[in-house]
């Protein structure tokens, strides 16, 4: 078995691992190697053939396949070397990976840094759990992207959307555009799980109905999908008897949530995140185990690919300096997701890194509201804070702690905690905690946001 | 003199601002809830000219892939996007296609290009040659 030595690894090629990739090329490591199971660099952004990406980091509106394609141009000029048609089937804690391909067989690469950047898989019909017959014409809305644009399939002609995720939304639009007639979007929360603009120009444009609060309770047909039974559900998201009704349709798309990928994390068995399902992660994107990154949607599930190259940067940088042996050491604090927030990445944060850069923090709010200050908390004392006029579910909200907010000597020595050991929550005592928390903008009129053309 | 106030939703960016926008005699006099300038150009041609980008795929031969997608090089007018589509399923290209070439021009009479949204090599080259 062959051994290949490099100072970086990184795991997956989509956004998060060739952003990872080039920046820790180009902060200085030797060699990166890249990896990908897939016929080609880019991931899922290949199929992704919308437009909306890099509006924020490019300041361009691009499709999923020229975003990857700068993308791709950077990692080459900066000399990162790619392995397609690879499979990592290992990554241990001492960071050997075991992968596999067709030209070698099985490999070994020892790296002195990993990164992850598995991404993450669709929810499926068994994850919802959905009755019925089980016809063919039941598919995940992303396999159906895969087969529309890059296969040249039709994966049907009637359809209906379950669930009111992004991919889920640019299907509706894309199928309509290639003759099929979307018959609704249904989502069982009584607020759209995908970006507004997503809702706009898939759906009110092309005419397509969305039902907030229902569900798909049957689905019919013994060959192929005839059409599915549809009801209105409760607070508690239980179908309603009495409110069924049935639409006729040859397919089924299924659009409900994405799941980290991270059944080799937890072979290196770091620390998961039970809000997540991703890595707990420092501001370095370092994971529990020292020497393993990870970022993207394998951390946590991203609505704009932005935010992902932000992140995998970040990792990129991590990498390389912990290749140069600059690591930031010393103590760190964790965060909490407070009021109003699901949850926050990165868990751990450096004091250090506090007091000598500015640090994202990403979260997501648990529901929509407007007006709202998202604060960062320490020790009860409001360190920062920003004001959002909306804040939505299934749009992230970023907040960026300028260096120098988080004072480490006003930092008790007994808040702070190493990056291994768990957090003590214990009551009473002080919390090695930042929380954040998203809370209401008291006593404000509309004053604010009103702008003469 | 027709004066008009319309809610909407600007698809800009993924901020997706709620705007409120008045237009009296194909002017937008006010626009509010808008967090950039171009929010207000939005609601502008919105308004009185709504224009959209397309994006498809059209068949490519001896390529990677047995499709290349594409996209309108600007946005058109939004009752042009089914002649626009139409258009777009005539299309053939011959591999290696690169990144940006011009693959329809003037597509149904926008003066709008269609062009090619990634690189494709032939069989066994995914983006080069």
């Amino acid at each position: 078995m062959r051994t290949v030595e490099c100072d970086v690894a990184v795991v997956g090629a989509g956004p998060a691992g060739l952003a990872a990739a080039a920046r820790a090329k180009q902060c200085g490591a030797g060699r990166v190697i890249l990896m990908d199971r897939d016929r080609e660099l880019g991931g899922i952004l290949n199929q992704c053939i919308h437009n909306g990406f890099g509006l924020q980091l490019l300041s361009q509106e691009l499709t999923g396949p020229e975003y990857a394609e700068h993308f791709i141009c950077e990692a080459h000029d900066a000399g990162v070397e790619t392995m397609l048609d690879t499979m990592v089937l290992e990554v241990t804690r001492g960071r050997h990976i075991v992968a596999v391909n067709r030209n070698e067989g099985l490999m070994q690469i020892d790296a002195k840094a990993v990164v992850l950047a598995m991404g993450a898989r669709e929810r499926n019909r068994g994850g919802v759990i959905i009755p019925g017959m089980r016809p063919a014409g039941v598919f995940t809305a992303g396999a159906a992207q895969r087969f529309v644009n890059m296969e040249g399939y039709m994966p049907g002609k009637r359809i209906v959307v379950l669930g009111s995720g992004d991919i889920g939304l640019i299907m509706a639009r894309r199928l309509t555009w290639e003759g099929a007639k979307v018959e609704a979007v249904l989502e069982i929360l009584p607020f759209p799980s995908g970006l507004t603009r997503n809702i706009v120009q898939c759906l009110n444009d092309q005419g397509i109905p969305l039902y907030l609060s229902h569900t798909v309770v049957d689905i019919h047909g013994e060959e192929r999908v005839r059409g599915v039974t549809v009801a209105r559900v409760d607070g508690d998201l239980r179908p309603i008897p009495g409110t069924e009704w049935d639409i006729e349709c040859d397919t089924l798309l299924l659009s409900v949530g994405l799941i980290p990928e991270n059944e080799l994390t937890r072979d290196v068995g770091g620390e998961l995140d039970p809000v997540t399902g991703g890595p707990v992660v420092t501001d370095e994107m370092e994971t529990s185990t020292p020497g393993i990154f990870a970022c993207g949607n394998v951390v946590h599930i991203h609505d704009l690919v932005d935010n992902v190259t932000r992140e995998a940067w970040t990792a990129g940088e991590g990498a390389a300096r912990l290749v140069s042996g600059q690591q930031p050491g010393g103590a760190t604090i964790r965060t909490r997701a407070g009021d109003g927030v699901r949850y926050v990445v990165p868990q751990i944060l450096h004091l250090d890194s506090l007091a000598s850069r500015d640090v994202r923090l990403f979260m997501r709010a648990t529901r929509p509201a407007e007006r709202v200050q998202v604060e960062a908390v320490v020790g009860g004392e409001v360190v920062f804070s920003k004001f959002e006029r909306v804040v939505r579910p299934a749009e992230m909200v970023v907040l960026t702690i300028p260096r120098g907010k988080v004072d480490p000597g006003k930092v008790s020595p007994n808040m702070a905690i190493p990056t291994t050991v768990s957090p003590d929550h214990a009551e009473g005592g002080p919390q090695p905690e930042l929380v954040v928390r998203i809370t209401p903008r008291d006593g404000d009129t509309a004053a604010e946001g009103g702008r003469k053309a | 003199m027709s004066r008009e106030t319309s809610e909407l939703t600007c698809i800009v960016c993924p901020v997706g601002c709620r705007l409120r926008a008045t237009v009296e005699d194909g002017q937008l006099v006010e626009v509010q809830g808008n967090s950039c300038k171009r929010g207000a150009a939005y609601a502008l041609d919105e308004l009185c000219a709504p224009k959209r980008t397309v994006t498809s795929t059209v068949r490519v031969d001896g390529g990677f892939l047995p499709l290349v997608p594409v996209r309108t090089s600007e946005p058109v007018p939004k009752d042009k996007i089914s002649q626009v589509l139409l258009d777009i399923a005539r299309i053939k290209v011959k591999a290696p296609v690169r990144i940006h070439q011009v693959v329809a021009a003037d597509v149904a009479g926008t003066g709008i290009d269609i062009i090619a949204s990634r690189s494709m090599g032939r069989a066994n080259a995914p983006r080069a040659e």
